[in-house]
């Protein structure tokens, strides 16, 4: 398959203007600037291109819902890629970001709107300068700013650095830290469509699927649309890592069958291991196993399979490692990067990860087990967002997958931990030292 | 089978004991949780407030001294967006550059500026990891312990590096993904992203700091290549790139500081990322 985000993106110097232009880069806008806004909208429409930052919208229709007529609309790109295993928009980001400035004026060209920023997570240091540099170069050739290229159409391009907030990666709380406030998500409805940015219409979309708005114009949105499945249109980055040989982004034909990205690109586990679980988007999806790798990757088939395609983040564990260690990794970072603002998910998240951490201690018991998947139960769909959610899917669906394994280390470590409680009446206070491994920072 | 706590000694227990508490000797599991004299475990919560303190307001902008480099990335942060208030998290990073990290003084003087109260500015601060609200050493290292990073010995990447660290001007730090994922286990040095990392690399990492050199070039993510088969490597089909993009003549040189950030708003720098070539092949392009 040839690729079209990453079609030659190793080339020196993409990351400017003229090398980019070189390659035929901003011819799109300057064609999408002489058809009409509808016309534009239409070819994204037939595009039947679905979000690539995890929910799977259709950004067509999300731009719809915009209200037509000239007021005060906002778009943002969410380039705050936090999502653990994700590291797709990175890359793009830092070696072409003009694809990615050129389908936000396209973007915004079609919802009519003026005003655009880019949120980029403030880890990203290297990434936002280059962009900043991109976007620098890009209003010097008049291609962002008043009256581009010559027609009536005027936008503006801000890059907003982060400061290190998971939460901000969801729509509403990203929208709350872009006006400079604590990132905390908002009530929905109303949708940002309707009430967002600075109350007004804003639309919001990941790095990769604006990125991808060039190209659907250059291939036409029917054609584009022939790529991948029915439902799920187009190309996706994937980004692999864990126990794999050959960890990175790689951009795929939706609707392959998993194996072909697990073992054919990425090549797999070393030697002689096998795939014990997995997580197909992102530590928010819940894990499949080794039995599941002949399912087709795409949005449908993955929901149909009880988990989703996400951020198209997939990481690998093979059969050396613990269920348990990557537990207590999902809990404690759902935990830590929860904003406190609803109690399901501000409390469930912490009694999960300190029920984990029972566990190591031993003073767990098998009934945990049960407590554990019923607080996921609690948390799911009673929050504002679905940070609670992200936690409480992986993790139930950890339970009930590998529940033998979790009884049996709960087993394994009351045992160590009985037996430390023996000596503890003996050398008084080393408790410590006997309670098992509990990696706690 | 015991239920006693196993947990070392935390915060809460030095200030507990600190305030007067009294303990049951070690071992008794009632005297392992700490509890004040009123039964709570926040100490100071019921203080009286001070009600002959003025509250807490905008500074006066005439009384406050601002550096003039920070009021002006300040003014010009808040210039670029419809409500001044969107420019918090960038005049807190740029407090933060020159401050070392958001002390009293340094939300103070972004209070001054930008016309919102500390405390404002102290809440935004508190939400975010990047934001320091106590004193730190020069150098920062995030060292990723998420999922995919400590399949790959993340933890034990960690723990040696902190150890290596211990005693110099760095602070480390386990953090949560930094999106690098294909270079785990990996770190963020001063922002600089290096992976894939063995336990001998922390020796490395000090060294390199101390010298004030570019941290394990080799290991830097800047110059790593897609993995992709599909990707066409070289580009050889095109013409080969101005000169003056080249990554080798361009970005950072040897010895310059990456915590310092360009001052965009007011000089607005041209392209200067360098760009996917491995510090190995420089010598021959």
């Amino acid at each position: 398959m040839k690729p079209i985000l990453f079609d030659r993106i190793d080339e020196p110097g993409l990351n400017t203007l003229e090398v980019y232009q070189r390659r035929g880069g901003y011819e799109m806008l300057r064609q999408a600037l002489t058809m009409s806004r509808e016309d534009v909208l239409a070819q994204i429409m037939d595009s039947g291109i679905r979000g690539r930052g995890g929910a799977g919208f259709q950004m067509g229709r999300k731009i719809s819902f915009l209200p037509q007529g000239d007021m005060d609309k906002y778009l943002v790109c969410n380039a705050d890629e936090s999502e653990p295993g994700t590291f797709k928009d990175r890359e793009l980001m830092q070696k072409c970001p003009h694809m990615l400035i050129e389908g936000i004026a396209i973007s915004a060209y079609a919802g009519s709107i003026h005003t655009t920023f880019i949120y980029i997570r403030g880890e990203y240091q290297l990434q936002a300068d280059i962009l900043e540099a991109a976007i620098a170069e890009a209003a010097d050739a008049g291609l962002i700013g008043e009256r581009i290229l010559g027609s009536d159409f005027s936008m503006s391009l801000v890059l907003h650095r982060g400061a290190g907030a998971y939460i901000c990666g969801e729509e509403t709380g990203l929208l709350d830290s872009l006006e400079g406030k604590r990132g905390n998500p908002r009530l929905k409805p109303p949708f940002p469509a309707i009430e967002g940015l600075y109350a007004g219409p804003t639309l919001i979309n990941n790095v990769e699927t604006l990125a991808t708005v060039p190209s659907i114009l250059r291939m036409g949105g029917a054609d584009y649309a022939k790529i991948g499945t029915e439902t799920s249109t187009g190309t996706k980055l994937v980004s692999i890592s864990g126990d794999v040989k050959r960890p990175g982004n790689y951009e795929i034909e939706l609707g392959i069958p998993s194996r072909e990205i697990i073992y054919g690109l990425a090549g797999g586990p070393p030697e002689g291991r096998t795939v014990k679980f997995w997580f197909p988007g992102g530590s928010s999806s819940p894990v499949l196993t080794g039995d599941d790798l002949d399912i087709p990757y795409d949005f449908d088939s993955m929901a149909k399979a009880g988990t989703m395609l996400g951020s198209g983040a997939i990481i690998i564990a093979d059969e050396r490692r613990r269920v348990l260690d990557t537990m207590l990794k999902v809990a404690k970072f759902y935990a830590h990067e929860s904003c406190g603002k609803c109690v399901p998910c501000r409390e469930g998240t912490n009694w999960t990860h300190k029920m984990v951490q029972r566990i190591y201690t031993g003073e767990a018991t098998p009934m945990d087990l049960d407590i554990m998947a019923s607080i996921q139960e609690q948390i799911i769909g009673n929050c504002l967002c679905v940070l609670g959610d992200a936690m409480a899917m992986p993790i139930g669906s950890m339970v009930q997958k590998f529940r033998p394994e979790l009884e049996a280390e709960i087993e394994a470590a009351r045992e160590r931990a009985d037996g430390a409680a023996t000596q503890d009446v003996v050398a008084l206070g080393v408790a410590d030292e006997h309670a098992g491994p509990l990696p706690v920072h | 089978m015991s239920f006693g706590r196993r947990h070392a000694p935390d915060l809460n227990d030095e200030l507990a004991q600190r305030h007067g508490e009294h303990r049951d000797p070690v071992g008794s599991l009632a005297g392992r949780v700490p509890r004040f004299g009123h039964g709570s475990r926040v100490p100071g919560w019921d203080d009286a407030v001070d009600l002959s303190k003025a509250p807490a307001v905008i500074p006066d902008p005439a009384t406050t001294p601002v550096p003039d480099d920070l009021r002006r990335e300040i003014e010009a942060a808040m210039a670029k967006y419809p409500d001044r208030r969107s420019a918090a998290i960038p005049a807190l990073h740029a407090a933060q550059a020159v401050h070392g990290w958001c002390s009293p003084e340094a939300i103070t003087q972004v209070a001054a500026v930008m016309r919102l109260t500390p405390a404002y500015l102290t809440s935004v601060a508190s939400f975010y990891d990047m934001f320091e609200l106590h004193p730190k050493h020069t150098h920062d290292v995030f060292v990723c312990t998420n999922i995919s990073c400590s399949i790959l010995g993340a933890d034990e990447f960690y723990e040696a590096m902190a150890r290596a660290a211990e005693d110099e001007d760095i602070d480390v730090r386990s953090f949560e993904c930094l999106g690098a994922c294909d270079i785990g286990p990996m770190a963020s040095v001063n922002g600089e992203y290096v992976g894939p990392l063995e336990l001998a690399d922390a020796e490395r990492i000090v060294e390199d700091l101390n010298a004030g050199r570019p941290v394990l070039k080799d290991k830097q993510l800047r110059y790593r290549r897609s993995v992709d088969p599909n990707v066409e490597s070289d580009g050889a089909e095109f013409a080969e790139p101005d000169p003056v993009h080249r990554a080798d003549t361009a970005g950072l040189t040897e010895g310059s500081n990456p915590t310092t950030r360009p001052n965009t708003a007011t000089d607005r720098p041209g392209p200067s990322a360098p760009l996917e070539i491995p510090p190995q092949d420089q010598s021959e392009t």
